[in-house]
Parts: structure tokens; sequence; C-alpha cells
């Protein structure tokens, strides 16, 4: 059986409730689920034996500005045993700008999930040590959601008093 | 003799004692102090600051603070088209700069679908391995300068001068290169540079060999990185990790092989692989694969046939200047392609390389705009440095300067 079917089929049988829409894009096999799943689906990625997907390679969000789900959060996963890349994804709202941590699963996620809760300001429930990662505490926007101007706010990065 | 006691002591001196310290120490052994370790400390490898929890000298925690160097890489690609990203690339890894430019440029054909000819293949291999040696050559060298061996540092950088010399006579810039284009390299490969290229590939194996002795049988070299820093194959994953720092933890993974790009499915290497996960297995696995590089170039130029170096897709691809000064159609591509950009379609994709620090990759969304919706930079450095506070627990102070510079993080790629 082909990995993409023996995938779709396995996530069907085991979360019947998660939503799943599988797509496939230039050879890129996506899978959107819905927010609540995040957790139990990666786990269940890297701990099936059949699939084994040990690696996150990488994880982020894309902020669709005018969408009604504003956030979508993106991770791309990879299984060493198959060669193949998996691409998962799981709507946000900004009425509820939260999803469940998967660091316990990927210790890699920890600082990718603080580095997307700094640049879009998704908050990670369970997170063993959410802050910001590349702008100071004190800033108070998130500066890769697409309301943020290129050329920064003025005031908001306070220089050092003489 | 007894010893003095307070009542000894006048009760003015004693007074002045006592406001003289507001430090009071009540066991020595069993006190914790906090190391403040960077931003600008020159074995950081760039602006890395550690908050360091030491016990003695040995460190007990460790909080890694990244961030200085944060320029806004993925905000800036927003705002501009696919082509004019390039020259940004560079600043990245700025020890290999072209393998970034190569990563980006195969991120945005594979987001347009646009096929390159065989020939700009090879000579993207050949400037991404050279890119490659260039960084491990870096790498050791500031590695063993870490450690205390001043010498092999210069050694190292003389090798790669040579491959700064190839890359000024190929692309004409010896340090931002920008070579890639959309579509193809930016100038054929000059007989010239190929014959430096041969040469240096020729030479290296010796000359790599030569600064090798200066370390492989320095016990002072070996009995500080053996041993030390070692990370277990399972947590090695977990944490991310590609690249030689994975490989030195005995996992055999190589996206070269893995998920074959370009032209490596054509020529043989062998993946170097240690298992031992500690320091030392980290610089014997760069060693390693510097001769595997060279083994792939060398491949790469008897491979290599005379033939076109940019696709011909005029709605996408810059033409030559020539063409533009002389040639109508020319220029009006060249005119709407610099000003309005090349537009793919709508879509998503996420393209990695083995870049020379480990997995390094791109993942745009387009809107079938003449810039990116977004763009997110992989960077290798970035998830090794997390690991830090796993790998120097246990450790003594002067370990931890060994331990960064063997996992080899470029600030440039971590803070973006």
């Amino acid at each position: 059986m082909e990995l993409k079917e023996l995938i779709s089929q396995k996530l069907q049988a085991n979360f019947p409730e998660a939503e799943f829409e599988f797509s496939e894009y230039r050879n890129e096999f996506n899978v959107k689920f819905n927010k609540k799943f995040v957790n139990p689906i990666c786990k269940f990625l890297k701990e099936d034996s059949e699939l084994e997907f040990l690696l996150c390679e990488d994880m982020t969000a894309v902020d669709w500005a005018k969408r009604k789900n504003r956030f979508t959060v993106v991770y791309h996963i990879f299984s060493i045993k198959h060669s193949f890349r998996l691409v998962l994804k799981a709507d946000v709202d900004e009425s509820d700008c939260t999803i469940d941590t998967v660091s316990s699963v990927w210790k890699t996620s920890n600082w990718q999930e603080r580095e997307c809760y700094d640049m879009y300001g998704i908050k990670f429930n369970n997170h063993p040590d959410l802050r910001r990662i590349y702008m100071p505490e004190e800033f108070e926007y998130h500066p890769l959601r697409k309301d943020f101007p290129l050329l920064g706010i003025p005031g908001s990065l306070p220089l050092p008093k003489k | 003799m007894d010893r003095l006691t307070k009542d000894d002591v006048h009760p003015k001196i004693l007074q002045k004692l006592l406001e003289d310290s507001d430090i009071t120490i009540e066991d020595a052994l069993e006190n914790e102090m906090i190391l403040n370790m960077g931003p600008q400390h020159p074995a950081t490898h760039g602006v890395l600051r550690l908050l360091l929890r030491l016990d003695g000298e040995t460190v007990i925690g460790c909080v890694p603070d990244v961030g200085y160097l944060h320029r806004g890489y993925e905000k800036m690609a927003e705002n501009m088209s696919y082509y004019e990203y390039i020259p940004h690339t560079d600043r990245l890894d700025y020890i290999s700069p072209l393998a970034n430019n190569v990563a980006w440029v195969l991120a945005v054909e594979k987001l347009a679908g646009i096929e390159v000819p065989v020939r700009a293949q090879y000579i993207r291999m050949i400037v991404a391995e050279l890119a490659r040696i260039a960084s491990h050559l870096v790498a050791i060298g500031s590695f063993a300068m870490d450690v205390g061996a001043l010498t092999v540092f210069l050694w190292t950088l003389r090798e790669r001068e040579k491959i700064m010399d190839i890359w000024d006579i190929l692309c004409g810039a010896r340090f931002t290169n920008s070579y890639t284009r959309i579509g193809g390299v930016a100038n054929d490969a000059q007989p010239e540079a190929l014959a430096l290229v041969k040469r240096f590939i020729d030479e290296i194996d010796a000359n790599l060999s030569e600064c090798e002795s200066l370390l492989n049988t320095n016990r002072i070299f070996i009995e500080r990185l053996d041993g030390v820093g070692v990370i277990s194959k399972e947590d090695a994953l977990s944490y991310g990790y590609t690249g030689p720092n994975l490989r030195a933890s005995g996992v055999e993974f190589d996206l070269r092989r893995a998920t074959p790009y370009l032209q490596y499915d054509k020529v043989d290497f062998r993946i170097p692989v240690f298992t031992e996960g500690d320091c030392l297995a980290r610089y014997f696995v760069r060693a390693d694969e510097v001769r595997e590089s060279a083994k792939i170039v060398k491949q790469c130029l008897q491979l290599m046939q005379p033939g076109e170096i940019k696709a011909n897709l005029p709605k996408s691809v810059l033409p030559q200047k020539t063409e533009i000064y002389s040639k109508m159609e020319e220029l009006i591509h060249d005119f709407m392609i610099v000003n309005f950009g090349i537009n793919p379609p709508v879509g998503e994709v996420y393209h990695a390389i083995e870049g020379s620090k480990g997995e390094l990759g791109f993942y745009l969304v387009s809107k079938g705009e003449g810039h990116p919706w977004k763009c997110k930079i992989r960077s290798p450095s970035f998830i090794h440095i997390q690991s830090l506070p796993h790998l120097v627990k246990g450790h003594m102070v002067s370990d931890v300067v060994a331990i960064i510079g063997s996992i080899d993080p470029i600030m440039g790629e971590a803070d973006k």
C-alpha cells in the first residue's frame, strides 16, 4: 500500500472526530485537522511503528490577515524510515488564539513554539517555558502579523535612558 | 594555636568589617553562582548569550538567550520580490553563503515549477559543496582555536582562502556571492575557475591531513573532547538535530541521499557516521565530510557537459544583460520581472537542502503575487543551540566553549 494511503487510513481510523482534509501539492502530502487533536495526532505519528515520524523539521504559522480562521499552524515532520515528509496543518482563530503544545512529543518544538508565539502571538497550552525568543520581554506586538508595519512602530522599542 | 574569635577583635574594627562586606557566605561549598557568558564572547561564534548556573566550576544549569542579531528577515521577505531576496540569503549563514543561495532558489523553483538545465544544476552542486568545505574548515579551525590549538585555525583558513579565490573568479565576489538565479546561475563557470576548483580538490586531501595531524595526535585536544557533550541518538532526533551533528550521534541521515535534489542521485559518496555523539565525533564527521564533498565536486567536474545555464522561461527567468541592451522582447521581460516579480501560482511548498550546518529549509507561501505571502527559514543553528542546556549540564565552564564550537552555530542564521 502506498504510504500516503496508509497514513490517511490510520489517522482516520484512530481519530474519527478530527475532521481530516487531505491534499497534495507539488508532491507534498498535506493533512489538515481540528486543532484540538494536535497533540495526540503528533504523538501517534511519532510512536506508530509503521510510520515513525521521529524528526520534527519545522513548525510555524501563517497569518491569512482577513480570513475567518486567521492563522494556520504548520508542522513539517519527517520519517527517516520512509524518507517521507508530511505537512500537518491546523487552523487557529484569533478569538481563541491557542493551540496545544507538541513539545512533549518532540523536544525541538519547544523553541519553535516560542518563536511562533513571539512572532504571531499564538499561545501554546501546557508549554513548559512560553517566553519571547527574539524580541525583548517588554515588547508588546507580534512582528510577523500582517497588521504590524514593515518599518516598525515608533517608540515600541525604548532606547536605554542616559 | 587558638583561633581568634569575634570577641578578640576590637569592636570598632569589627563594626567596620561588617559594614564593608554585604555578601555573607555561610558554607562556601554549597554556594551557587550565575555566570553571564556573552553576547560579546569570542568563543560563542557571534552574539550568543548563555546564562550559566555554576556550582564551583561545574555547570548545573544553562539558559541560552538568542536574538541579538535578529534582523527580521522573514518579515522583509514578505515585502520584496523573490529575486530581491537572493542577496539577503547570503547574510543568513555567512560562512557558506552559496549554500543558502542554492536553498532559496530551489525553494522558489519548486513553488513556481521551474526546471533548471543540467549544467546549471552541476554548477550549483559544485558551489554548494565548496561552501560546505569552506564552512567545515572554519568550523574545525575555530573549534580547535576554542580549545587552545591556534595553529590549526591559521592553516584551515589558508585553505578556505583558496575557495574564496575560486568564488572571486566564479561569481565576482568573495564573500556575499548572490551567485544563483531563479532558473539557473548568474553566469557560466569559466574554464579558469573550473581549473582552480580542480587544483583545489586535488590538494585538499593532503592539506586537510596536514591540519588533522596537528589535532589527531594532540593529547590535550583529544582528552578535552572525548566524552564531552554527549547526546544520544534518541535525544539528537528529538532535539531536531540534522547534518553533521546528527550523524555524529549515529543516525545515517543525509538529505542529499534521503530526498535527492539537483543531481545528487547521479554521484557516488559516503555518509560519514560516528556513534559516540560527543565533541570528538562531531569533529571527525566534519573532517570526513570535507573529503566526501571533494569527491562529489570531482565527479561533478567529470559529469558536467557544456550547455545552457538558465531555463528558457522568459516570464520568470531574468535574461542576460547583453540581450536586454540589444533586444526589445528581453527588455520588456526584464522590466516586468524586476518591477512586478515572477508571480508563482497560489500554493505553499517547503524545500530543504543539506546545508553545511544541517537541514536548511525554506517554507514559502504564495498568493500569486510578486512577493511571498510568507517565508519561514528553517535554520539548523537555531535548532542546535536549543540543545545546549542538555549538552553542557555537568561539565566544566571550559568545556562549554568546546561544546559550542563542536555544534558549530552561526548566529546570523540562528537569529534570522
